[in-house]
């Protein structure tokens, strides 16, 4: 380094080495997790005491009446409501290949319970209002709002069984109406906690462990954690709420996701933070579902119907007490500690619309996320898929929306008179969808996102469990190159052979060296 | 008559030694991230061969600047004088303890073949690394807070030259080990690589 030019080069370099070194610099996470953990538990401390207010003092006869007593002093808020997903169970969304649908619990079916058709009596008891019992529910009239199953705080509010929405009899409306307040976990809970006939039947994910629970099971609701409630994520404004699911939802808009109090960058390594352009936060860290009680994830509906020596419907149970058949349901598997499969999602869905004709060689999908990799608006998600076999008309190649549910036999109802015949002829009938007489059963398969249940940093994924060769948790995600996952076959026995051959050139050569050189006794 | 003297200089053993260690290391933990094997754990292979990536890329930076400051560059232009001698050196020379026909000079320290190879790592295996292992980096990297892509459909081709790149190294390190062997006396190119001292003819012209 004598000459002045190389040593002007060298400060030259030393000049680029900064340039690259600060090219790799760590960023700043954009949010900061002791801020949120100060923010959260946070108690929310109501302005009003509803037990003072005179609109809601004395006896309420009817449930309806609560609702007049609400809206005398909210004057505006069941407009909002009347608007809102809770009350219509249908949202206006454009879905390609079908143009812009009206979609939503109303007229969707599942692979649980089916659909609502024929059986809102049942099915309706978790519709935020009262005496949605048939399709000639209107819509438009506001008092038959259920402001309580929401807000009531008192936890005297439960809403009937077979009762289309109403509470039950003996509920004493005056404890709830002045008990009313934020919705509370076990408000929100209550219908979705228990969708699909029991606790954590549907989601897997959502169920009533999360009312007192740990961090383990769930960072954000776990009591030793952020004791967060439902309505702290799914904020709402004007009764509309971030969040939905792709069960029933089909566009990409009023999402909820963890990038809002997490920020786009969460983690301190770089690395990990570039894997949210392809990888949703809930990929990794919700390495399970079902932390504490089972849920279900095959339905046979083919089953059914045997009744036991007296005739009577059956109830077998597992020793963990979950219904593994039931006479009027059929046989069910249900499990605990699920690894979810992965998906490429947009936030767009499709769903089986009654009617549509199915493809019956292979399983019928009752809803389909879509996304790919190539999609810059996709991200894989982690998803409970719910497996069933249901019934469906073989002459007109469509599911069957059967009537499950009446009060008394000899109406028609499966699950009273066991005659799925007539419970699908009169179930189709309610929805308007022509029944051939030929019913037959199809397998079919529903796709649930899992968003709840986050575990502890520490047991997120890590990078073994996408990166290896074999089985790993992605090896159904094959759109796209993953290194530690994919090679390139060819490239790779080539290499190997190039490389050999290597070895053995310079091993023969050596071997000739050695035995020319002996040959010339010895020496070099 | 043989002369002793410098043939490496002192950067040029440090750079060659710290190239050798750190490619040596990026080929374990590269293959470990290809999954050919588990050693350090796939995340701890990722850290450590980003970082040795980096480190390697300052050294071959600065190394660039010393070959052209010191005019050394020079000796890697290819030359197809004595080509065919050096070959056939190789080939059947060698076997008779023939003499080697490349004179060695300090002008001129390389071979043909082995200026025809080093140039060929210097502007095509390495800069098919470093690119690839950059995009490889950086095709997506944070931004204001929030993340950018270079809008790469993907990894594969930028992977799949990455381990070609990576398969021709391990194939020059087999070679290049075995032909360490192949100076006056079996020792004497590795005792030059790490004393830079090596005995070299001296028949009267400028060494």
């Amino acid at each position: 380094m004598r000459n002045p030019v190389s040593v002007l080069l060298f400060i030259g370099a030393l000049l680029l080495l900064l340039i690259f070194g600060r090219m790799v610099t760590k960023p700043e996470p954009t949010y900061d997790l002791e801020l949120l953990k100060e923010r959260y538990p946070s108690q929310h401390v109501a302005s009003v005491d509803h037990s003072k207010l005179p609109a809601l003092q004395g006896k309420f006869d009817k449930p309806s009446d609560v609702t007049r007593a609400c809206v005398s002093c909210h004057t505006e808020r069941h407009k909002e409501l009347l608007e809102s997903t809770h009350w219509k169970w249908e949202r206006e969304a454009y879905i390609p290949g079908r143009g812009v649908t009206y979609a939503g619990k109303k007229n969707l079916i599942n692979n649980f319970c089916i659909g609502i058709g024929s059986n809102e009596q049942s099915c309706n008891r978790c519709h935020a209002g009262y005496g949605w019992e048939d399709n000639s529910f209107d819509f438009s009239k506001w008092e038959n709002i259920d402001c309580l199953v929401c807000h009531d705080n008192s936890a005297v509010y439960v809403k009937g069984i077979g009762m289309a929405g109403y509470p039950e009899p003996d509920v004493d409306l005056s404890i709830a109406a002045q008990g009313v307040g934020l919705p509370t976990t076990w408000n929100c809970g209550s219908c979705h906690f228990f969708s699909g006939g029991g606790n954590n039947v549907k989601h897997g994910d959502l169920e009533v462990a999360l009312v007192q629970t740990t961090r383990d099971v769930d960072v954000h609701m776990g009591q030793d954690a952020g004791q967060m409630q439902c309505v702290d994520c799914h904020e709402a404004e004007n009764h509309k709420m971030l969040g939905k699911m792709y069960s029933v939802s089909s566009s990409n808009e009023g999402r909820m996701n963890c990038e809002k109090c997490h920020g786009p960058v969460p983690h301190e390594t770089s690395i990990l933070n570039e894997h949210s352009v392809k990888v949703a936060c809930q990929t990794c860290h919700i390495p399970e579902f079902a932390k504490v009680n089972a849920t279900k994830m095959h339905w046979d509906w083919s089953t059914a119907g045997k009744l036991d020596e007296n005739g009577e419907p059956m109830e077998i149970v597992d020793e963990n007490g979950n219904d593994t058949y039931l006479s009027i349901k059929g046989s069910f598997v249900w499990k605990k500690h699920v690894q979810p499969e992965y998906q490429w999602f947009n936030g767009t869905a499709d769903h089986y619309f009654l009617g549509d004709k199915v493809d019956t060689t292979q399983v019928i999908p009752i809803n389909t996320l879509f996304g790919e990799y190539s999609d810059p608006a996709s991200k894989i998600i982690p998803v409970k898929v719910h497996r069933a076999r249901q019934i469906y008309d073989c002459s007109n190649n469509t599911i069957i929306q059967p009537r499950l549910y009446a009060v008394s036999k000899g109406e028609g109802a499966y699950w009273k008179d066991f005659d799925w015949d007539i419970a699908a002829r009169l179930g189709m009938e309610a929805i308007g969808e022509p029944y051939s007489g030929n019913f037959c059963w199809v397998d079919t398969k529903m796709n649930w996102p899992v968003n709840h249940m986050v575990s502890p940093a520490d047991k997120a994924l890590s990078c073994e469990d996408c990166h290896t060769r074999e089985d790993g948790r992605l090896a159904a995600l094959t759109d796209f190159y993953m290194p530690g996952r994919d090679r390139n076959k060819t490239i790779d026995v080539l290499g190997l052979i190039i490389i050999l051959a290597s070895l053995a050139g310079v091993l023969t050569h050596a071997l000739i060296r050695i035995a020319a050189s002996s040959r010339r006794g010895g020496g070099k | 008559m043989m002369k002793k003297v410098i043939i490496y200089k002192g950067f040029e053993r440090f750079w060659h030694w710290a190239q050798a260690a750190l490619i040596l290391f990026l080929m374990l933990t590269g293959f470990e991230i290809h999954s050919s094997y588990s050693f350090f754990g796939f995340e701890n292979a990722v850290i450590f061969h980003n970082i040795a990536a980096v480190v390697l890329v300052a050294l071959v930076i600065v190394a660039i600047f010393w070959h052209f400051a010191t005019g050394e560059w020079k000796q890697y232009l290819p030359t197809f004088k004595n080509f065919r001698a050096q070959v056939n050196f190789y080939l059947f020379g060698i076997f008779r303890n023939a003499p080697h026909p490349h004179k060695k000079r300090l002008l001129s320290k390389l071979n043909p073949l082995q200026r025809l190879v080093y140039l060929g790592l210097k502007i095509l295996v390495i800069p098919v690394m470093v690119i690839s292992g950059l995009l490889y980096m950086y095709y997506r990297y944070p931004f204001r807070g929030g993340l950018k892509t270079i809008g790469l459909d993907g990894l594969e081709v930028v992977a799949v030259l990455h381990t070609v790149g990576a398969i021709m190294l391990v194939a020059f390190l087999v070679v290049h080990l075995y032909l360490i062997t192949t100076g006056h006396t079996p020792t004497s190119n590795l005792n030059a690589m790490i004393t830079g001292y090596e005995e070299i003819e001296d028949d009267g012209d400028e060494i």
